[in-house]
């Protein structure tokens, strides 16, 4: 058996959408991953597509968790997914979104649906940090050793 | 910066709020933006049929707010709906509709925004005949976008010029401070304080000659009172020669989930407006942690509002002690002056301050701010310094508890929600656990 490279901390790029400059969710959330041993480059509020693909890139991280509760996060959400999907790096790589993400404040099952089929892997209602941070660990134990970062993720769309 | 200072000057919102508030009333007013015109104008005509003294507000959409008015026009063209009303992309003509024989001296309405970059949201609002807005160079730059605070304080400085240049013949611009809200919760009151009244400095040495300080209700009424009679007294001290009124905001964290919760959180907000003098309040809706409100909601609120308000106990059983008064007054004054000290332009001493962390807002995660200090809400229910960084005052002398970092983030979030929601009883915490 072939013993994987030497671990280094599994990385999560944490961010908001473009139009969303609520950060407190992005603060628990932060420690939250951190506390079960992620590292977390927490990009904060109102981040623009092409930061987001830049830092993705440079980084190619374990996985994207987006989180937003301004109402918006349909019509952003689905948007980025795709320019992130767009770059042959990233395309496998573990996405999530949650929050409030529509106007209700919940997202009904067609546009939970559009964000998946936009790219994202899943889709969390608000309040579920907790969540969040069991589907990054069923992700962890079903990849114990994915060296190159950049192949299909498992449990991903690709 | 400008080279006179501005006379103290009349405004139709702040007229209408002074003169109210002389007769003995809470003017009250909600946070409210829908993108198509006939809703928000029929939300604006509620709001000024409600049973309580109302001013209108206009929220814009968060892709306006950014400037991604990109954005907005392919929402409006696919009639997908904002979470605020886009006063640019609108344009004047529909503005002018939306107000016509509506706003005016007896219905002053008040455009609110979250923009770090205003220029283009005061051109804007000027050419649709407002005259009041809200924000600030660090309020509206460190809590809500990643513009680099020096560039949102070179963009405030020239709104500020712009608003006082262009303002119409006879009427004056009202600005309001958002700085005593910042993150909505977890800013312990002196900072608040200091920078609700650094803000109103920034406007005044910007031309605007008429202001508002704001204050949001924390989570513990005396010491909310204190903290608000602490503003007042900085407010005649570095004020004294412009036209000022106070503005409380309900509660801007997590909010309640239960409609009584919401309600008696709302009721509370009242109380602190009536205690302190308050001339305004910004209020919240029963259904604030679930969604955006509908117009009937808002209306609910506001005439809670204003019925509480109206009761001759409002403020009864509210009491602050003198030394915690003294207290936060001592400390906002503290960063008031360290700020000032940096540079005479105040946009320039608040960029130095930020930056050397000497004014530093706890979990904000800007990249300009220090983010060094922290939180915590004692056994009584206030808020108190965990830890300051560098600011030039002392954290609270309190062992603090261990665990999950995450939870117990929540934990302090969610604080008000529990309260509220009968979770905890009164405005006090149980004693910890022994055992904890």
């Amino acid at each position: 058996m072939i013993s994987p490279p030497a671990r280094r901390r599994r990385c999560v790029v944490l961010s908001s959408v473009s139009s969303d400059s609520h950060t407190w969710n992005l603060v628990f959330l932060q420690l939250l991953l951190e506390e079960h041993g992620y590292q977390v480059e927490n990009l904060g509020a109102c981040v623009p597509d092409d930061l987001l693909v830049e830092v993705c890139l440079a980084r190619i991280p374990d996985a994207v968790v987006i989180s937003t509760v301004n109402g918006h996060g349909r019509l952003d959400g689905i948007r980025l997914a795709r320019r992130l999907r767009a770059e042959p790096a990233l395309a496998g790589i573990p996405m999530m979104i949650g929050g409030k993400l529509g106007l209700q404040g919940t997202a009904d099952a067609a546009s939970q649906a559009e964000l998946i089929a936009a790219g994202f892997d899943a889709v969390f209602e608000a309040g579920s940090g907790p969540e969040v941070a069991e589907f990054l660990a069923r992700l962890g134990a079903a990849s114990p050793a994915r060296p190159a970062l950049a192949g299909p993720a498992p449990g991903g769309n690709g | 910066m400008s080279g006179t200072l501005p006379r103290p000057a009349g405004n139709d919102f702040s007229d209408f709020v002074h003169e109210r508030s002389r007769a003995g009333e809470l003017v009250v007013q909600p946070r409210m933006g829908f993108s198509a015109p006939e809703r928000m104008r029929a939300g604006l005509q509620a709001v000024r049929a409600a049973r309580a003294t109302t001013v209108g507000t206009i929220t814009v959409d968060s892709y306006t707010r950014v400037g991604d008015h990109g954005s907005v026009r392919e929402a409006l063209r696919t009639g997908t709906p904002l979470n605020g009303y886009p006063l640019v992309e609108h344009g004047p003509e529909t503005n002018h509709r939306l107000l016509a024989g509506l706003a005016g001296p007896d219905f002053p309405v008040q455009l609110r925004h979250g923009s770090a970059l205003p220029q283009r949201l005061f051109e804007a609002m000027l050419a649709a005949g407002l005259t009041a807005t809200e924000g600030g160079p660090v309020s509206y730059c460190l809590p809500y976008s990643r513009t680099p605070l020096a560039e949102a304080a070179r963009a405030w400085a020239d709104g500020c010029e712009l608003l006082a240049d262009r303002a119409p013949a006879g009427r004056p611009v009202h600005l309001e401070s958002f700085g005593g809200c910042m993150l909505g919760q977890l800013c312990p009151p002196g900072l608040l304080v200091a920078l609700s009244v650094l803000e109103c400095l920034f406007f005044v040495q910007h031309g605007i000659g008429s202001v508002s300080l704001s204050y949001a209700q924390q989570t513990n009424p005396a010491q909310d009172l204190a903290a608000v009679r602490a503003m007042r007294r900085l407010a005649a001290e570095y004020l004294g020669a412009v036209r000022w009124h106070v503005v409380i905001y309900t509660y801007m964290g997590v909010f309640p989930r239960t409609r009584a919760g919401a309600l008696r959180l709302l009721a509370d907000s009242v109380r602190l407006a009536r205690a302190t003098g308050a001339e305004r309040l910004v209020t919240k809706t029963a259904v604030e942690a679930l969604r955006i409100p509908t117009i009937e909601e808002n209306i609910e609120a506001l005439e809670l509002a204003g019925e509480v308000a109206g009761r001759p106990d409002a403020a009864a059983g509210l009491s602050a002690s003198a030394a915690e008064e003294a207290a936060l007054h001592l400390e906002a004054r503290t960063l008031i002056e360290a700020t000032l000290a940096l540079h005479q332009d105040v946009g320039e001493a608040l960029v130095r301050a930020v930056r050397q962390g000497l004014l530093d807002v706890p979990y904000c995660l800007h990249p300009d701010n220090a983010n060094q200090a922290r939180t915590l809400i004692d056994e009584t229910g206030r808020l108190r310094w965990r830890r300051t960084g560098r600011m030039p005052i002392a954290a609270a002398s309190v062992s603090t508890a261990t665990g999950s970092p995450a939870f117990e983030l929540l934990d302090q979030l969610r604080y008000i929600e529990r309260r509220c929601d009968g979770v905890l009883p009164g405005p006090a915490r149980p004693p910890r656990s022994v055992t904890g």
